[in-house]
């Protein structure tokens, strides 16, 4: 009867990656994943003739470099291009560009308000200091701050000095900031409702907030953190679409003795004694493994595929009090020609960048309040790319594949169960939308997927769809991500461990959590750690 | 009457020259990012240095080589003036061709490096960064049957680069183009026209997938609108300096006045290189007979040299520009210095190509990294690794035909 040293359930990013650093270190491992591909979120798929989707994910900014660099995974061929200028829609037609030159940027905002130019300035700068503090964090693993162990008293010291070199009243502002609304901090630099509303859509991306509710700010700052090549805040592509990520893993983790199954859904994980021995799989094989690592969210994973029995009291009712709420849809557009948009430039630079379809702070909130009602926006915040128009592989040449994605779209309906009939209604209510801005946008589709987080937790077990596997408020953040006390990657049962995106540091393309956890597994195995520090550029 | 008045620019002779292809060049240079080549107004970049590296490894883009010197050396002797010249066997180049080359001094100091092109039994092509003609004319000395002709103005090029060139070019008519192997030579109709004034070489700076177009200035614009027409599904976006300097680097290609200092332009006694010293020995053949410098580079190779030139790969993300390289981390030994250093954000690694004394390469190099940050100086000592390889090097540049992007 085999045996494998681990077995990683989930066959996304930072399952592949924490498989790969346990294959890298010599174990002997084995990916299992339920679907027939691999790449979780992070995937490109042939939805339609020459058209490759990066189904869910669709842009890059958090993954680690370090990470990129120390598994080579340009050898296993992944290229990340960042991509520039994004156009932002208000409700009345007005467009703004953001420019990646300051002084073009400077200029585009000063016809809007001569005061929100300036401010943008001290908007950056507080926003980077505040990126960069949280930066240095993603690729450690959060200190329990009840323990008196001389690793954690370690790791609290050093997060306390972090903190304590931002100054006293950036230390307040801080506290504050992760408290706070995206709008309220916003209005502390702006006038110009198009500039917040812009500024203010990455607070409430992937979550079931409005830009009105506390703990959006924060929100915000996860979504410009990230960096490409070091320009702090810049988006990227996957070269052939989000899955070159996962495949470029993947190809690590064979090249340092790695399996993946595919095709292969786990059941129940296996646990005896008090120990994780193994998982069974939908078919009802039994797989044994010394150590058993979910790459599952965390509500999936303890309420779904355990025992109950199995847990220690209060783990199950955590885990089913998670907080995991879906909000948002994708729509995933081909197209045979580069959409015009109104108001906007016939800019070879501009026109291929990104679209955010804002709006206004009411109108964002308005979306919000469908939610809240069950019923998905009437009049959503959508924000597009069109990575084609940088990517030469993933549509044939002159079309185009137009990725959207959309805010507010329940888990839940009020008027009983998603339907494919309700589901194409949403997949409409985008596409109106879009064709208000862009008229005759509707003829140059030549197929849409419409995804719902019915479609979404289906197809890749997120629970209600949400993308982050947990909300990433102050409750569910850092040592208390997924659960106080369960921080550090391992579970209460002995032997078994998690590494997705429930874990610190949370959502987005980023392989940290599924390193941080490799990281902590090696060293319970008194192993060599494989896993790098985090480099920065602004050390 | 009044005649109307003549403006005329009385700085004329001073004012920079404009490529064949400048018109079309200014509109998209954004960023008025203009400096200089050769007596050429040249773009450092148009709008983004990094998108236009980004358009060479992901799609395509256009590099102004007009201002690069050109000459054609033509005539019965043309070829043993040559083979006399450089270092390399030139006897053994096929028409159609071209090779790469470089050629020094008597004392076997590096002058400069370029590229031939045999574009007929007793007709080349040389191509090189610096004004060579004195040189040239030098190096024909006791050859009669041959002309020099300096055809730096009057052969427009472009370098095309990148992934989806050979797309771009098909789709510009360009009959057979995917047949065309690295370092070979074909020539091509315009435009539906009857000859075929385009010559295509596969060629470059980049060490992508890429051709260089050769044609008469004035069908310059015709090119660039047939080439920018094609290209427009594909990506193509023109690029500068910057961007080049970026590719080149991730190939390991040596750069005059960073990599080497030109022999004919070096005041301090062995501040130029040689081949050897370049990790170009590859392009010495001593089997060939008298050169320019063979006997000096034989006595080289024998002697051994001081420095070898090699590509670092380098902890941590600080590009170790004008670095200085120690044998320890105390920086106690000092064993040599960076020539050009970078983030390559392809491969995601801290890069440079460096001269370090041939008898500390086995040892530990460690480099001192300067950097500032907000205005205030720091330093950081970062280990460094020898790279055999290039740091990119795609299949796509090799193979034949390429495969799709």
């Amino acid at each position: 009867m085999k045996k494998y040293d681990a077995i990683i359930i989930g066959a996304g990013h930072n399952g592949l990656t924490n498989a790969a650093y346990l294959a890298k270190s010599g174990l002997d491992v084995l990916v299992v994943e339920k679907n027939d591909y691999i790449g979780g979120a992070a995937v490109t798929r042939e939805m339609h003739d020459g058209w490759f989707y990066s189904s869910c994910s669709y842009v890059c900014s958090m993954m680690r470099q370090t990470i990129h660099r120390d598994l080579n995974l340009t050898k296993h061929g992944l290229v990340l291009v960042p991509y520039l200028g994004t156009v932002v829609f208000a409700d009345n037609g007005d467009t703004m560009t953001s420019y990646n030159s300051e002084e073009a940027e400077y200029n585009q905002l000063r016809r809007r308000s001569p005061h929100d130019a300036d401010a943008m300035f001290r908007f950056q700068t507080d926003l980077a200091r505040y990126a960069q503090l949280i930066r240095k964090t993603l690729l450690r693993t959060p200190p329990d701050p009840t323990s008196f162990k001389p690793r954690d008293i370690r790791e609290l010291l050093w997060l306390a000095k972090e903190f304590w070199s931002l100054g006293e009243r950036e230390l307040y502002e801080y506290i504050r900031f992760f408290t706070m609304s995206a709008a309220d901090f916003l209005d502390d630099y702006f006038e110009d409702d198009l500039i917040k509303a812009a500024m203010a859509s990455p607070g409430v991306i992937g979550t079931a907030l409005g830009v009105y509710s506390p703990g959006s700010a924060y929100i915000l700052l996860h979504h410009v953190m990230g960096d490409v090549d070091g320009n702090i805040g810049a988006w990227g592509l996957a070269r052939g679409g989000m899955g070159a990520i996962s495949n470029a893993i993947a190809g690590a983790l064979q090249e340092h003795g790695g399996t993946i199954r595919t095709g292969a859904g786990v059941d129940k994980i296996l646990v005896k004694n008090g120990r994780a021995t193994g998982v069974v799989l939908d078919n009802g094989d039994e797989l044994y493994a010394n150590i058993v690592v979910s790459n599952m969210d965390a509500k999936r994973t303890f309420t779904q595929c355990m025992d109950k029995n199995d847990l220690p009291p209060g783990i199950y009712e955590k885990a089913k009090n998670f907080k995991i709420r879906g909000s948002s849809g994708k729509v995933n557009i081909a197209l045979s020609g580069l959409p015009k948009f109104n108001n906007v430039a016939d800019n070879r630079y501009i026109n291929r960048g990104g679209q955010g379809f804002v709006g206004s702070m009411e109108t964002m909130e308005r979306a919000y309040d469908c939610w809240k009602h069950g019923r998905w926006s009437e009049d959503p915040f959508i924000e597009s790319v069109i990575p084609s128009a940088w990517d030469p592989t993933v549509a044939p040449p002159g079309q185009h594949w137009m990725s959207n994605f959309v805010q507010y779209c329940p888990p839940k309906l009020a008027d009983g169960p998603w339907t494919p009939e309700k589901r194409d209604a949403f997949g409409k209510t985008v596409i109106d939308k879009i064709e208000r801005y862009s008229p005759g946008f509707k003829d140059l589709i030549v197929h849409a997927e419409v995804r719902t987080p019915h479609e979404i937790e289906a197809e890749i077990g997120l629970t209600e769809g949400n993308i982050f596997q947990g909300e990433l408020t102050i409750d569910q953040l850092l040592f208390n991500r997924p659960f106080p006390g369960y921080a550090q990657y391992r579970m209460p049962i002995k032997n078994m461990y998690m590494c997705g995106s429930s874990t610190h540091p949370g959502g987005g393309v980023s392989s940290a959590c599924g390193a941080n956890a490799a990281r902590e597994i090696l060293m319970d195995l008194k192993r060599p750690n494989t896993v790098p520090e985090d480099d920065f550029y602004d050390e | 009457m009044n005649k109307p008045m003549q403006v005329v620019d009385p700085y004329a002779g001073e004012r920079l020259k404009l490529s064949p292809f400048h018109e079309r060049q200014a509109a998209l240079n954004l960023r008025d990012a203009w400096s200089s080549w050769n007596g050429y107004k040249f773009a450092d970049y148009y709008y983004d240095e990094e998108y236009e590296y980004f358009c060479v490894r992901n799609s395509c883009a256009t590099y102004d080589i007009c201002p690069m010197q050109k000459y054609i050396i033509s005539g019965p002797d043309a070829e043993a003036m040559l083979d006399r010249m450089v270092t390399r066997d030139v006897s053994k180049l096929k028409q159609d061709r071209v090779t790469y080359v470089c050629w020094c001094t008597d004392e076997g100091r590096l002058i400069d490096d370029g590229t031939i092109f045999k574009l007929a039994e007793d007709r080349f092509l040389l191509t090189c960064g610096s004004p060579s003609l004195a040189w040239l004319r030098k190096s024909a000395f006791g050859y009669d049957a041959l002309t020099i002709e300096d055809v730096s103005d009057t052969l427009a090029a472009l370098s095309f680069q990148g992934p989806t060139t050979c797309e771009v070019l098909k789709k510009m008519g360009l009959d057979g183009i995917e047949n065309l192997k690295p370092f070979s030579i074909a020539h091509f109709p315009l435009a539906g026209s009857n000859d075929s004034p385009l010559m295509v070489s596969r060629t470059g700076f980049t060490g992508d997938l890429g051709y260089e177009l050769w044609i008469a200035p004035e069908l310059a614009l015709t090119l660039w609108d047939a080439l920018y027409a094609a290209g427009e599904d594909y990506g193509i976006q023109p690029y500068g300096e910057a961007a080049t300097n970026m590719a080149r680097l991730e190939a390991g290609f040596i750069m005059p006045g960073m990599e080497f200092n030109e022999a004919l332009k070096t005041i301090h006694f062995e501040y130029d290189q040689t081949p050897f010293e370049l990790s170009l020995d590859w392009l010495v053949d001593f089997k060939k007979p008298h050169f320019n410098g063979r006997e000096a580079l034989l006595k080289a190779q024998r002697k051994g040299f001081n420095y070898t030139l090699v590509k670092l790969d380098i902890d941590g993300n600080k590009p170790a520009e004008e670095s200085l390289l120690y044998a320890d981390r105390n920086c106690e030994k000092e064993i040599g210095y960076v020539t050009s250093a970078m983030w390559s954000p392809v491969v995601k690694a801290n890069i440079a190509l460096a001269m370090v004394h041939s008898k500390a390469l086995k040892g530990d190099i460690w480099a001192e990294i300067y950097y500032s940050k907000e205005l205030r100086h720091h330093s950081k000592i970062a280990r460094c690794v020898v790279k055999k390889a290039p740091f990119w090097s795609p299949a796509r540049a090799r193979v034949t035909p390429p495969a799709a992007f």
